[in-house]
């Protein structure tokens, strides 16, 4: 067993994991992060995506020794801790882009991700930047409906470009 | 009865938040959704439980082999294993088989033989995820190989093993002979036509593949005997029955809760082996366990759909008037028959082939055999074969309006069921019950500017581009069924709904059927808001536990709105009956002098003389007077059994550009037309219509369940069974025309299933059209760019 120390969704948290541990299990069964999901077993989907110091990754083809000293956000620390929704997760509930809501969490975070590298991104940007998450429900228009909605909430807001918050304390998450 | 084209405003962005209007239908946001875009769902794998252990299951490597033995001490001594469980061992409690929906028996673990590859063939239970994988390792298999029967055309073969020798008198590989229609008539019918069109159209096997896998986790408490089951299960209360009955435990004393569900596409109405092993481990170790497959696990031995090898046939005047449509089937149904489908349909609704056509004779046969392969055959949004169904009759029309020389819609426009037809009655027997079939394609044409693309589509040919246009028209039968006909292994497929109005105005009500993402939450809240005048914000819907909903056949078929949707709004009229009376006397006129104002009773009349049903529900509760005779409360139940199946339908225009260099398809532009009578909530029905075209668009383009010639799994995992991203998706045209169902108290059809079921021929439509000038007449799916581009070199490749 590894002892490791990350900082997921603004906490400070410790673990011990075997060095095969995928990171996506660690969040799931160790930190009680089980907002990540996941969908496949050969990193097609993308259910499981997070941020890893801020890129978009498939945490199922990440070891969680690898996180050891990194920040990983999960769809747990986007909305602000009075509950206030990220903008990407506002435009996903107006555009209606999700379903079962099984790939959400991950789509949420590439989106984000995307949006960070490519704040106005077009159509055809979005569903490039979107490819590595798969979904079965929406067709897709939704989400890139969405992920535009986001783009144009957050450009058109002052500082609306949110680093990933905390979820106030006491809150299981 | 007419239809009233309407037309979404394309990317429509404002949307009316209607929460608080005490009025249901229209488009308003989901109610699930803050805890989905928060990751607070609760899905079956996120249950957590004091001392769960983990389930996983040792699959067979191979197609066919008989079991000569299994040495599980290793596994036994690993140190974090807790028990490992063989066929054998179930043999000795009798659970080693269990009951499959079309009364067959499946293997819960292989006792004799393995019969397809990726069989469930001993199970671990450890105390975390990875030592009990590690613990299959440890598990030592001798099979003595067995030829495998892969290709359903030679099944029948006398040379060929017999699958299932465990079924007593069993000599081969067949299952049924079904046949529909009258083949005399249909006879007369082919004698006398001008043109004849034959074409062997096959579907090939794919998988719904939802984003969550399979998943359960089982919970017995030995103290009071009760089990708990967490489950991917579509049909909560039917798998219940079942449970009760395979594994002999009183079914009070069975709780089965499907939490959120990560999509079902009807992939989870079946019980798998893995459920009744995690049943079974929890009942052994008096722990919960958790059993949770893999992607891999999930593509080779959960239910698969599709594989129907087809041979139509359509008969037709010179002048385009269709006679007659006749086809023989055969039906691969892998080595169990799995097939979720009412006990008295063996091919499922496909008897529906005939279309959206008013035709002289019909005629089918179909021919179900055993292979070396996972069980299914119904799922994947096909409403019970539906999609075998219209895949054929939309690909016969359209092969014959290439034969003769006139343009698709023209054809189907000619032949269509006229609206004063209705309700109609197939040759085969369906009773359709409403549609205005010209005008939602009219409606199509209008908004994919039909003309403007068919002169497009020359330009290019003139150029030597290959452009192609599809047309697909469909009619769905959907919402399964009139109990006196349709049933689930005896139960009826009825659904109860159950509503109860709180003192304080706020309503609960429960529901049998079980949402996988098709908004429920959301939609149920609005029927009722639509009857009762309760807001939907103050209707929470109550779905997925048997313990606390009444009991009903679940989701799948489109079934919900028909059966459960009717339910719904007819417990709220029940309700609202009683709040009449109650509010009869709080006025103290006579009922006859009441009129409803949707959420008020008022004196006829006098709009200051009226009574909220927020007002009534308190008396209803309260210390006042209530009518003679009446108890408290305000609530009631039912169990709704539908008189006749819904009946959508839908006008799809497929756009496709064929690279001539690479056989590359792409679908350009998708105008789906889609008319489900009343629309609940028009946002939900247009993103049910999205998806279904993006599994219309994969199984066309890309997904395939392949084997080799051994049984070897080719499509078990997302590497090899490819799932459309956003990249391969236009953006979906879509529209709506409403012509109402008659029967139904809402007047509102199913329409979960229709655009999966409508698409796929499209597509093929528009492939075939693009290919026609270089001679090619039809091409299997999944129309890959390799399968494309050697049919472009005149070497058209087998069927799959």
């Amino acid at each position: 067993m590894v002892s490791i120390r990350l900082t997921v969704d603004n906490v400070e948290r410790t673990a011990e994991v075997e060095p095969r541990t995928l990171l996506v299990h660690a969040l799931r069964e160790q930190l009680g992060k089980v907002g990540t999901v996941v969908g496949c077993d050969t990193s097609n989907c993308g259910a499981c995506t997070v941020l890893l110091d801020g890129e978009s990754v498939k945490s199922c083809s990440v070891l969680a020794v690898q996180a050891d000293g990194s920040t990983v956000d999960t769809v747990q620390g986007l909305a602000q801790p009075d509950g206030t929704l990220h903008p990407i997760q506002q435009a996903f509930h107006e555009h209606h882009g999700l379903q079962c809501g099984y790939c959400t969490p991950g789509m949420l975070m590439r989106a984000v991700c995307l949006l960070s590298e490519n704040p106005t991104p077009t159509e055809e940007e979005v569903r490039h930047g979107m490819e590595g998450n798969m979904c079965r429900c929406t067709g897709y228009q939704g989400i890139v409906d969405a992920v535009m909605a986001a783009s144009q909430a957050m450009s058109d807001s002052y500082g609306a470009n949110q680093s990933s918050i905390a979820e106030p304390a006491g809150v299981a998450s | 009865m007419t239809a009233t084209p309407q037309t979404r405003e394309h990317r429509q962005t404002e949307f009316e938040d209607n929460d608080q209007t005490p009025v249901g239908f229209g488009r308003m946001l989901r109610k699930e959704d803050p805890r989905l875009i928060r990751g607070r769902g609760r899905f079956v794998d996120d249950v957590q439980l004091p001392g769960m252990l983990h389930l996983a299951i040792l699959r067979a490597p191979v197609a066919h082999a008989r079991i000569v033995s299994i040495d599980i001490s290793a596994a036994q001594a690993h140190p974090k294993v807790k028990l490992v469980v063989t066929g054998a061992m179930l043999a000795e409690k009798g659970l080693a088989w269990m009951p499959t929906l079309s009364n067959d028996v499946q293997a819960v673990l292989a006792t004799d033989k393995v019969r397809f590859q990726g069989q469930e063939v001993a199970f671990v239970v450890a105390e975390d995820r990875y030592s009990a994988r590690d613990a299959l390792e440890l598990i030592d298999v001798e099979y003595d190989d067995l030829a495998p029967v892969i290709d359903a055309r030679k099944a029948l073969d006398p040379s060929m093993p017999v699958i299932r020798d465990d079924l007593e008198g069993k000599t081969d590989n067949h299952i049924f002979d079904w046949e529909t229609g009258d083949a005399e008539a249909t006879e007369a019918a082919f004698a006398r036509a001008d043109v004849v069109v034959t074409e062997d159209i096959v579907y090939p096997r794919v998988h719904p593949a939802p984003m969550e896998t399979a998943a359960a986790v089982a919970d017995y408490d030995r103290v009071d005997g009760k089990l708990t089951l967490w489950s991917t299960s579509q049909a909560p209360h039917a798998h219940r029955t079942l449970y009760a009955i395979v594994a002999g435990l009183p079914e009070h004393k069975i709780r089965v809760i499907a939490p959120d569900i990560g999509g079902g596409f009807g992939g989870k109405v079946p019980i798998y082996p893995g459920y009744v092993c995690a049943i079974v481990g929890s009942l052994l170790v008096g722990k919960p366990v958790k059993w949770a497959e893999d992607r891999s696990e999930n593509l080779t031995s959960g239910s698969f759909a599709r594989d129907y090898i087809m041979r139509g046939e359509i008969a037709a005047t010179k002048d385009g008037r269709i006679l007659a449509i006749r086809t023989n089937v055969l039906a691969d149904h892998g080595a169990f028959n799995g097939q979720a489908a009412p006990s008295k349909y063996p091919v499922g609704f496909f008897g529906v082939f005939t279309g959206s056509y008013d035709i002289e004779a019909a005629y089918a046969k179909v021919t179900a055999v055993y292979t070396n392969k996972a069980p299914g055959g119904v799922a994947y949004a096909c409403s019970f074969r539906i999609t075998e169904a219209v895949h054929l009759v939309e690909r016969l029309v359209t092969s014959l309006a290439l034969e003769m020389g006139i343009d698709q819609a023209e054809l189907r426009l000619r032949n269509f069921i006229r609206p004063e037809q209705f309700p109609y009655e197939t040759k085969t027997g369906w009773v359709y019950d409403s549609g205005d079939y010209e005008a939602t394609m009219r409606e199509s044409m209008r908004i994919a500017g039909y003309d403007e693309l068919l002169a497009e589509r020359e330009e290019k040919r003139a150029r030597g581009e290959l452009m192609g246009v599809g047309v697909s028209f469909f009619t769905e039968a959907v919402g399964a069924g009139p109990r006196k006909n349709m049933d689930i292994l005896g139960l009826g497929m009825a659904d109860g709904c159950e509503l109860r109005i709180h003192p304080t105005g706020k309503a609960v009500v429960r529901l049998s059927v079980k949402t996988q993402g098709q908004g429920h939450e959301t939609t149920f809240a609005q029927i009722v808001s639509e009857e009762i005048g309760i807001p939907p914000a103050d209707i929470e819907v109550v779905h997925g536990d048997t313990d606390n909903t009444p009991f009903g056949l679940g989701t799948y078929g489109s079934r919900s709105t028909p059966v459960s949707g009717a339910a719904a709004a007819l417990v709220a009229r029940k309700v609202r009956d009683k709040a009449q009376l109650i509010a009869s006397s709080m006025l103290e006129v006579s009922v006859a002098d009441l009129e409803w104002t949707k959420g008020a009773f008022q004196v006829k009349g006098d709009p200051s003389s009226s009574v909220t049903i927020q007002d009534i529900a308190m008396r209803a509760h309260g210390a006042g007077d209530l009518p003679e005779g009446m108890e408290g409360a305000l609530e009631a139940q039912i169990c709704y059994n539908p008189e006749n199946l819904t009946y959508p339908n839908g006008a799809y225009i497929c756009v496709v550009d064929v690279d001539k260099g690479t056989g590359e398809v792409r679908v350009r532009r998708f105008i789906a037309v889609d008319d489900c009578g009343t629309r609940i909530n028009p946002m939900i029905i247009e993103g049910q219509v999205h998806g279904g075209l993006v599994d219309g668009l994969g199984m066309a383009l890309m997904e395939f369940i392949e084997f080799d010639e051994f049984g070897n799994c080719l499509g078990g995992s997302l590497m090899d069974y490819l799932i459309p991203t956003a990249l391969e998706c236009p953006d979906w045209e879509t529209g709506h025309t409403v012509t109402p169902s008659p029967h139904h108290p809402i007047g509102a059809k199913g329409v979960g299933e229709s655009a999966t079921v409508g698409s796929p021929p499209a597509i093929v439509n528009a492939v075939v059209d693009a290919l026609h000038p270089l001679g090619i007449r039809n091409i299997d799916m999944p129309m890959t760019p390799s399968r494309v581009w050697d049919a472009i070199q005149g070497r058209p490749r087998p069927p799959v």
